[in-house]
């Protein structure tokens, strides 16, 4: 039987608190990875195993957040992030809630895309 | 890893286990101020009572559980450089947990490390494991836990975009290899 939705956020929420030393109640659907919760880049890879584990389903390299379009010709330029850029982030993470980024693409910014919601989203598409 | 901070690899089974062993002897300098007898009032390192005229504190070596930690790293990271064949370079890069239960290494006791690897990628790898401390006056006796740890080791070739290390791998230099060669690994 799939998992309702706030199951999968409990589970989220044990997952963050043990990879990251974070409170539950600091790990609210609209924090961040990386600035609210202080993820660094270790704990990305230490949250995709946890995350494996907690659901029972593999997760393919860089699968939750990949920036590896950041470094391709055209994505970025002067710091923004162009239409052909967004373009191809949205495809390699439809599980991500764009709006926000979009109304400003600093690439600085792209960070703020990875909330608690965002990885919620990826799991309930992958164990749905 | 610099230097080399285990005695004998007694178990490596790729890509799975390690188990390590680290001799604690009274002739390491560390251990001399780990911790060193004192005349300052105050129980300041929970060792044994009684001691010399005009000294509060006897005399208490024990191994620290910082330097315990990074034999189990060592252990831990052999296992994951040996997984792809020390093509990579393995780093230390989390330590998740590290709960000791309190039990002193003290000199003429071995610890015992084994490392197991959970996950493993071409990017990095997360580790867990065991502690645990045989006494050789006794050595019928079930070894004592000593702590539990889990680890994640980065392969940083594989990470630090932009960033270009020696091809030459400076992890596993050649006293680990020895080491490897003198515990009948292969």
């Amino acid at each position: 039987m799939a998992l309702s939705d706030e199951e999968i956020f409990e589970k989220i929420q044990e997952v963050l608190e043990e990879a990251l030393g974070v409170d539950e109640d600091e790990v609210t659907p609209e924090a961040t990875i990386g600035g609210d919760l202080g993820a660094e880049s270790i704990d990305y890879l230490d949250i995709s195993f946890r995350l494996e584990k907690a659901f029972d389903i593999k997760i393919g390299e860089s699968e939750m957040f990949d920036q590896s379009v950041l470094s391709e010709e055209g994505v970025v330029e002067d710091g923004v992030v162009t239409d052909e850029g967004l373009a191809k982030l949205k495809e390699k993470m439809p599980h991500a809630e764009w709006s926000a980024f979009e109304a400003d693409p600093q690439v600085d910014k792209l960070g703020d895309v990875f909330t608690v919601e965002m990885i919620r989203r990826f799991v309930k598409a992958k164990t749905a | 890893m610099r230097w080399l901070w285990l005695d004998r690899i007694l178990e490596l089974d790729k890509a799975k286990r390690c188990i390590a062993i680290r001799n604690v002897t009274a002739a390491e300098d560390v251990l001399h101020d780990h911790f060193a007898a004192s005349t300052k009032a105050g129980g300041f390192h929970g060792g044994p009572t009684g001691c010399a005229p005009g000294t509060e504190h006897p005399a208490y070596p024990v191994m620290p559980n910082s330097l315990i930690i990074e034999g189990f790293a060592q252990t831990a990271g052999i296992l994951v450089g040996h997984a792809n064949d020390f093509k990579e370079k393995v780093i230390l890069a989390k330590i998740g947990k590290a709960e000791f239960t309190g039990v002193p290494a003290t000199p003429g006791t071995t610890i015992r490390h084994t490392a197991e690897i959970t996950n493993l990628t071409d990017s990095g790898a997360s580790t867990t494991g065991t502690v645990e401390l045989l006494d050789p006056a006794d050595p019928s006796a079930a070894p004592k836990a000593l702590a539990t740890i889990d680890m994640m080791f980065s392969h940083i070739d594989q990470n630090m975009q932009g960033i270009e290390f020696p091809e030459e791998n400076f992890v596993f230099t050649d006293q680990f290899m020895d080491l490897l060669a003198r515990s009948g690994v292969k």
